[in-house]
């Protein structure tokens, strides 16, 4: 049972002290009406706070804190939850501006992956008041055994950002730690600061405690943007990502603003651009580069040169979407389509530190397709029009892993602990059925063989209560927390400097393509790969060439459903006066030599390129449904022997590409038949075999790839696709096998969809044989999250392959 | 199917793409690091709790590869079990399955570093067996020739036109052949690892395992 609270604060109380007011006074600031209206809140057990970037909302978040901890506290008082370790850092200092100012004897620490180990020590035995921490270093936190010791005086917590979080189950395992902490501390007050959001009830449903209700304070969302598509006097080129024929006016943006972000969709497209800006920079503007593949010392350096302003603009990937405040941005570039209006809304947001001032942002188009994209975009921004998805009911992966996590901090009550759970938003509706899956997923694997009567990693203790039976157990859980499944990365290092610093890391897929002589970009510059030595890149630097490849690493973003609706809507005009004149005249060469897409028909098209065979599908049915489609269809193409390679699907189309032609599409769009073997066909596909690694390592079956932790040796370490197939064929009903079915379905979709748009087109089908590719299918050769078909088509090339190496060899 | 054809110090010898030896002439079968019992051993130490089918299905394989070629002699070549336990352990049902194997056949266990000593199943245990011009031994030793071994569990990555398939290997040269691992539980080691590099002469060659056994330089 947790202690009560040593200390009770003063709820009636609204009013800031005085010293709060002669400091406000003093910097000539006055409390915005929405820091006041959450002070008044200070006592409810729960609010959620929307508003724009600039509008003061963290200090606004801390004020309550702040002004109960005014004459001191004893432990920990406030916990502050946000998504960056950085940002963490970063309020660290801001905070610590009023508290010096006013002489508060109030001690911030922050407490993430980078802390020192002693540090952390030291923390636990001896707590701030205020502790700024990450959903993760939360949840470790919490599986400790002295959890409810260093919680039971906590009165506050604030969760930053918390729409960003809500997206990702990093939020889920947020909300089931702040479940855990009422159980420990049941004095908890909850605020959630958010940027805009399309839907703030169901935020404010999704954070709220068990039978509580969370306030909505909506603070004023300030003046519209000022939102323009870049002019160049290049025209953008039909198909790229790259946006370098945009250069010149981009630099010259640059040159005329204070401080510019210049936002790119893929960390391999900010390297390129931003040296494609340094080798036009004649005037020497000091421009940065900042993306999640870089060392952490390149990231620091050019967040201090950023904090200090010496930088005039900085080319950045997702990295910088949230929150810190750096120095005076005043314009945002955003490079290529922004893909989904709250994402760009936010960016947006970022170039204004100024509360009632237009933020400034500039649109560049990489290609021309997707002039009409930003076009769309640009008039959903004004038109206050946000996307969305509706969220799921919790993933139990999740849930898995939180068990494990409280059973690291002691042994538990079962029924206890699936209370707990359903006072989590997003856990309300678990089923104790649902519930005691996991349960016995954790105590025993869950199989229907008995395997482990002996080795379970949760025994239930003579009292009932479950208990982890290895204590050696809680490290390697431990080790794994987390919701966050990285790809396998490779570092990258200098030949021949073996204590050097890594430039940064590649994917190992990558890293497996490259052969020697191969020259890419990392960090900026040029590099020539030379072999890879105990899980490391080695290169060498090469100042001359031109990079080949760049690919190392993409995150990707669907077109929002919203935005593609727009596409489609302005494809079907007779003109485009609205448009620059390049981009309406490449809309009438796709209407002349092939045709435009309508709601009403299915325009295909066919053509070859790079030997092999490509059809595209614009289908406008989403992304979920394409995608299903393109499973759908490379099945029946594998059995009609057309050896598909693989297909990309987006929001209005379908590209999939083989060894063979597809002739006649209609056949293989028949409805009849279509769903025969599909199960079989997707339970091998690679988009199950990737749910699966991303279920089972949150779930903890496999051991989370930890950076710099694996040895060269691997004969010991064998992939996920190994358990997945022995799941598939000794116990496909196993509780990950479903749940992966679950979230692989999230992003396929409902058979009936398709149907629909089948039956829609039904015998309107459009095939279009062009001799190269058309205007409208090029930029889709360029889609990141390709899905491999490993069938035939794969022996075949394999075959080829070694032929032509042994003959290469001389050993044939 | 497709195998892999070659000759070892005159022995006429068959790479299965199931990642077995075959010697037709001797009627003999080889297959190494089986590892039975892993997601046991990986139980007993407090780590996560495997899918416990791997000894079901390594049993399932290499009962079809017996099946399929009939052999008079069957040798397995270390890293057969993960430990002593992992043996103890194994259910009555697979331990009556591998029985069942065993009966017959003239079966030899060569002793691996996982392997926990002779375990009572029948079969003969031993630390190298001379066959004709062959020997068999877990690890490489890299004076002798003429050389069966496994224990690296040796993978190769083919790039193909753009699509990168790997998959387990075979590595063959004039003096030795190094077995990829049999059993279903069990990694890969790139055969660009110094190790594998050093062992194997230059011309060596890796036959990748799979639907079909596909042969490529293993340099490259």
């Amino acid at each position: 049972m947790a202690r009560r609270a040593a200390f009770c604060y003063p709820c009636a109380m609204t009013k800031l002290p005085k010293i709060f007011e002669s400091w406000f006074a003093q910097k000539g600031w006055s409390l915005h009406p929405h820091q006041q209206t959450l002070l008044d809140l200070a006592c409810d057990k729960s609010t959620l706070l929307i508003a724009p970037t600039g509008g003061g909302k963290t200090l606004a978040g801390f004020l309550p804190s702040l002004r109960e901890l005014a004459n001191g506290g004893r432990g920990l008082h406030t916990l502050y939850v946000s998504p960056l370790k950085a940002l963490a850092a970063d309020i660290r200092r801001n905070l610590g501006i009023p508290i010096a100012d006013m002489a508060l004897p109030i001690r911030v620490e922050d407490r993430t992956g980078d802390t020192s180990y002693s540090k952390r020590l030291r923390q636990r035995a001896d707590p701030p008041h205020i502790l700024l921490t990450t959903p993760e270093s939360l949840a470790l936190l919490l599986s400790y055994e002295d959890a409810p010791k260093i919680f039971a005086s906590l009165q506050r917590v604030i969760v930053d950002e918390i729409h960003a979080l809500a997206e990702s189950k990093r939020g889920d395992q947020m909300m089931l730690a702040l479940a855990r902490l009422e159980t420990l501390a049941p004095n908890l007050r909850r605020i959630g600061l958010s940027a805009t959001v399309e839907n703030p009830p169901a935020l404010a449903e999704y954070m709220s405690p068990g039978d509580h209700s969370t306030n909505i304070l909506l603070a004023d969302p300030g003046p519209d943007p000022d939102v323009t598509i870049l002019e160049t006097s290049a025209a953008p080129p039909w198909n790229g990502a790259g946006a370098h024929y945009a250069i010149p006016e981009v630099l010259a943006e640059v040159k005329k603003a204070g401080t510019s972000l210049i936002f790119i969709n893929t960390r391999a497209q900010a390297e390129l651009f931003f040296r494609a800006l340094w080798m036009a920079n004649d005037d020497g503007l000091a421009i940065g580069l900042h993306h999640g593949s870089l060392s952490r010392e390149a990231r620091e350096k050019v967040e201090l040169a950023m904090v200090s302003n010496s930088l005039r603009a900085i080319v950045c990937t997702g990295t910088l979407d949230l929150g810190i405040d750096w120095g005076d941005v005043d314009l945002v570039i955003q490079i290529g389509a922004p893909k989904n209006i709250k994402r760009l809304v936010q960016r947006i947001g970022r170039a204004n530190h100024r509360y009632n001032a237009p933020s400034r942002a500039i649109l560049v188009p990489a290609n021309r397709f997707e002039v009409i994209e930003c076009r769309a975009a640009l008039e959903a921004v004004y038109a206050h029009e946000l996307d969305g998805e509706p969220r799921g009911t919790g993933p139990r992966d999740v849930l898995c892993q939180h068990i494990l996590i409280t059973a690291c901090s002691g042994p538990f009550d079962a029924t206890a602990l699936y209370h707990e759970f359903r006072r989590a938003g997003p856990y309300r509706d678990l089923s104790r059925a649902e519930f005691d899956d996991c349960l016995s997923f954790c105590a025993t694997g869950g199989y229907a063989l008995q395997a482990y009567d002996k080795w379970q990693r949760l025994i239930t203790r003579p009292d009932g209560t479950y208990a982890l039976r290895d204590p050696r157990a809680t490290r390697q859980i431990r080790m794994n927390l987390g919701t966050i499944v990285d790809t396998e990365t490779l570092a990258v290092r200098l030949k021949n400097r073996r204590g050097g610093r890594p430039l940064g890391e590649v994917e190992e897929s990558f890293a497996a393509t490259l052969t020697p002589g191969d020259t890419f970009l990392i960090g900026g510059e040029v590099v020539r790969y030379e072999n890879i030595r105990e899980m490391t890149v080695q290169v060498t630097r090469e100042a001359t060439k031109k990079p080949k490849i760049a690919v190392f690493s993409g995150t990707k973003f669907a077109t929002s459903t919203v935005l593609s609706h727009r596409v489609l809507a302005k494809l079907q005009a007779k003109d485009w006066p609205e448009l620059p004149a390049h981009t309406a005249d490449w809309l009438h060469l796709q209407r002349r030599i092939s045709s435009m897409p309508s709601p009403d028909r299915l325009l295909v098209e066919s053509f070859p390129l790079d030997s092999r065979q490509f059809t595209c599908f614009y289908g406008f049915a989403g992304r979920n449904a394409l995608q299903t489609l393109g499973l759908l269809l490379t099945r029946r193409m594998e059995n009609a022997g057309l050896h598909p390679l693989g297909f990309v699907s987006t929001d209005y189309a379908l590209l999939i590409w083989g060894l063979e032609e597809i002739t006649d599409p209609a056949r293989f769009l028949a409805r009849e038949g279509m769903l025969d073997g599909l199960e079989t066909w997707l339970a091998g596909n690679a988009v199950m075999k990737r749910s699966f690694r991303n279920v089972a390592t949150i779930a903890g079956l496999i051991e989370k790839n930890l950076p710099g932790k694996r040895k060269s040796g691997r004969q010991a370490t064998f992939s996920s696709d190994i358990l997945y197939d022995t799941l598939l064929k000794y116990e496909p009903d196993h509780l990950l096998m479903r749940l992966t079915r679950q979230e692989a379905m999230r992003g396929l979709v409902d058979f009936t969809r398709i149907e629909e748009m089948l039956s829609r087109v039904a015998g309107k089908i459009d095939h279009v044989h062009a001799p190269h590719l058309t205007p409208l299918a090029a930029p889709l050769l360029l889609e990141i999250g390709k899905v491999p078909i490993r069938g035939q088509a794969e022996e075949r090339l394999l075959a080829e392959a070694a032929e032509q190496m042994m003959a290469k060899a001389g050993l044939s | 199917m497709r195998t892999y054809e070659f000759i070892l110090n005159d022995a006429h010898l068959t790479a299965l793409p199931s990642g077995a030896l075959w010697w037709a002439e001797r009627g003999l079968l080889c297959v190494s690091d089986l590892h039975f019992g892993k997601s046991g051993r990986i139980a007993r130490k407090g780590g996560t709790l495997l899918p416990p089918y791997e000894n079901a299905e390594t049993l399932a394989r290499l009962e079809r590869d017996i099946l399929t070629r009939n052999p008079q002699t069957i040798i397995c070549l270390g890293d057969s079990f993960d430990d002593l336990a992992a043996f103890e352990e194994m259910e009555e049902e697979d331990h009556r399955w591998l029985t069942c194997l065993i009966a017959g056949r003239r079966w030899i266990w060569i002793e691996g570093n996982h392997d926990p000593g002779p375990v009572d199943i029948g079969g003969t245990h031993v630390a190298t067996h001379t066959e004709g011009p062959l020997v068999f031994r877990h690890i490489a030793d890299p004076d002798k020739s003429g050389e069966i071994s496994g224990h690296f569990h040796p993978k190769t990555r083919v790039n193909a036109k753009g699509r990168s398939i790997s998959r387990p290997c075979f590595l063959i040269d004039k003096s030795r052949v190094i077995l990829p691992a049999y059993g279903q539980y069990t990694g890969g080691l790139r055969t660009d690892t110094p190790v594998l590099q050093e062992l194997m002469a230059p011309q060596s060659i890796a036959v990748l395992t799979g639907k079909t056994a596909t042969a490529v330089p293993m340099m490259f």
